[in-house]
């Protein structure tokens, strides 16, 4: 059993790993063509990736959207969620549910829905649709990590501060929405993440006017390699790593991710 | 609940806004498909309003149904090598100590945030010829001359797997990680030994939870488009490629739109099957 462990455990680490490891190695690599062993060490690729405007542009543009969509996945997830958890509504197994599903189904469903939408409103193409289109999309994310916040949140602070004379606004702006910070950020950063690799709503949408990262990543590789494709990948692994880490780092990831915690430490 | 408070005039108004964003940008646009399925096709790529059942019967065609089992095939395997990796290797995790535990974590997570367009390319290189896998086994004398493995089926397989495995873990995390202890230990000092308890205890509890999985997997992988483009011929290419294609560079929206409706219909299936089964876990846990 002790061999079998270490044996899974390891053939998993390797083959989570060895794609990223392979692209780490191609985009420090001196050569065009890609070679094994490496030719030499360069930064060329990761420079070829700030100075060409193509590729800074398409950055710059994921990045917009990315941080745009995260912000309507919020304000959607937020006052669901929390309505949702604090009051009696009647239908509130629909209304989750419909927050649910768009994550449930394939994202092509969701992508041509998103097309025919926006050609029908005749407004298409466009950036803004991409942003509404991920906010809606990913607003998912952040009704999960805000709804079991509100599961785990002590209710008597709440019922202490209505006691003392607070209304219910200023129960929520004052102790309630401070305590579901941390899991709407965490909601927020998830939403960014994947908006920013998000491929196919992103290019049905808008593709052939608005060319995000992975848009110009798969359009890059129908025309062939360059090793700046390694350079963009190397770039996104670090993101979604550093981003994860912060929540491991600031949040409780255990939890976040449905362990029950009591087993691990002590602090249930 | 009996703490939930009772709604006002107010709380209603707050949940107008997410509830109407969902209805106008997520369920409206299943309308407007249903609309599309039944436009009428004219040259060069346009379509006009009409009751038109072509896109529809056009799902009865050798091209659809070739692409539709062989989706469904390969994503069914995917599941399958998922689970069958995934929950020995989410079983062992959820018994760590708690630093490798969340490190591993990181790595789950880290590769679920790849865009599949990274995981494509990144296979492709590694599988391929100028500076792939090969290539480290001809350094080490193991092989002659370097090869590619993709494009090809086993290619798209490894790349599907990649994408759903993080997904599987987490699915099977939660559970296993609130599995009782006292459960295992008690059999194993009833005498199991340790892989006895594992397969005569642990995995007929966890019997629906792997269920889930499986069918999350299946649905997830059924959705990927890039993976099958990237690693693949066009024999390998699944139904997302085939929808999105005709969605954008054949510019047939209305078959499309019968086809994402099609989709639509088969994930509901599965994902009612899913909910089922959790339902009869909590029941019975």
């Amino acid at each position: 059993m002790r061999v079998l462990r270490w044996t899974i455990v390891a053939a998993v680490i390797v083959f989570l790993v060895a794609p990223l490891l392979v692209v780490a190695i191609v985009s420090i690599n001196q050569n065009r063509y890609m070679d094994f062993p490496p030719s030499g060490f360069s930064l060329h690729w990761y420079t070829e990736l700030v100075n060409d405007t193509g590729w800074r542009d398409a950055i710059t543009r994921s990045l917009v959207i990315a941080s745009a969509s995260g912000g309507i996945a919020v304000l959607i997830a937020t006052p669901l969620a929390y309505v949702l958890r604090a009051y009696d509504i009647r239908l509130a197994p629909l209304f989750y549910s419909l927050g649910i599903l768009p994550f449930m189904l394939p994202p092509v469903i969701s992508a041509i829905g998103a097309q025919v939408f926006w050609l029908s409103t005749g407004y298409f193409q466009r950036i803004e649709n991409v942003i509404v289109s991920h906010g809606i999309f990913f607003s998912t994310l952040p009704l999960v990590t805000i709804s079991l916040a509100m599961d785990q949140m002590d209710r008597s602070i709440g019922e202490a501060a209505q006691t003392l004379g607070a209304n219910p606004r200023t129960t929520f702006r004052t102790i309630t929405l401070p305590l579901l910070l941390p899991s709407i950020i965490t909601g927020y950063a998830a939403a960014f993440v994947l908006s920013l690799n998000e491929y196919i709503i992103a290019f049905l949408v808008a593709g052939f006017a608005v060319e995000t990262l992975p848009i110009k990543v798969f359009n890059s590789l129908r025309y062939g390699f360059t090793p700046t494709i390694a350079a963009v990948a190397v770039v996104f692994i670090l993101i979604a790593a550093t981003v994860f880490t912060m929540f491991a780092i600031f949040g409780n990831l255990l939890r976040f991710l449905g362990a029950d915690t009591g087993l691990l430490d002590h602090d249930h | 609940m009996s703490d939930r408070r009772t709604p006002t005039r107010g709380t209603y108004l707050v949940l107008a806004f997410p509830v109407l964003m969902l209805v106008v940008f997520f369920v409206a646009p299943f309308g407007i498909m249903v609309a599309y399925s039944f436009y009428r096709r004219i040259s060069g790529g346009f379509y006009e309003p009409a009751f038109d059942p072509a896109s529809w019967s056009r799902l009865f065609e050798r091209v659809f149904l070739d692409r539709a089992a062989f989706s469904i095939g390969i994503s069914l395997l995917a599941g399958a090598v998922c689970i069958a990796v995934a929950f020995p290797f989410t079983f062992f995790l959820t018994r760590m100590r708690r630093r490798p535990h969340v490190a591993l974590l990181i790595l789950v997570l880290s590769a679920l945030s790849l865009s599949e367009v990274i995981v494509g390319f990144a296979w492709s290189v590694l599988l391929g010829r100028a500076s792939g896998i090969s290539n480290v086994l001809v350094w080490l004398g193991l092989m002659d001359e370097p090869r590619a493995y993709q494009p090809g089926f086993l290619a798209v397989l490894l790349g599907l797997s990649y994408i759903a495995f993080p997904y599987c873990v987490l699915t099977l995390y939660p559970p296993l990680s609130r599995l009782d202890r006292e459960i295992t230990e008690a059999a194993q000092t009833l005498g199991a030994s340790p892989w006895k308890t594992f397969r005569t205890v642990v995995v007929p509890i966890m019997r629906p939870t792997l269920m889930a999985g499986f069918l999350l997997v299946f649905v997830f992988t059924l959705g990927s488009y890039l993976i099958a483009s990237i690693l693949g011929r066009p024999e390998h290419w699944t139904l997302s490629v085939f929808i999105s294609d005709q969605a954008s560079f054949n510019a047939n929206v209305p078959f499309a739109a019968a086809m994402a409706l099609f989709l639509t219909v088969l994930s509901l299936v599965v994902v009612g099957i899913v909910m089922l089964l959790e339902s009869r876990t909590r029941s019975a846990a």
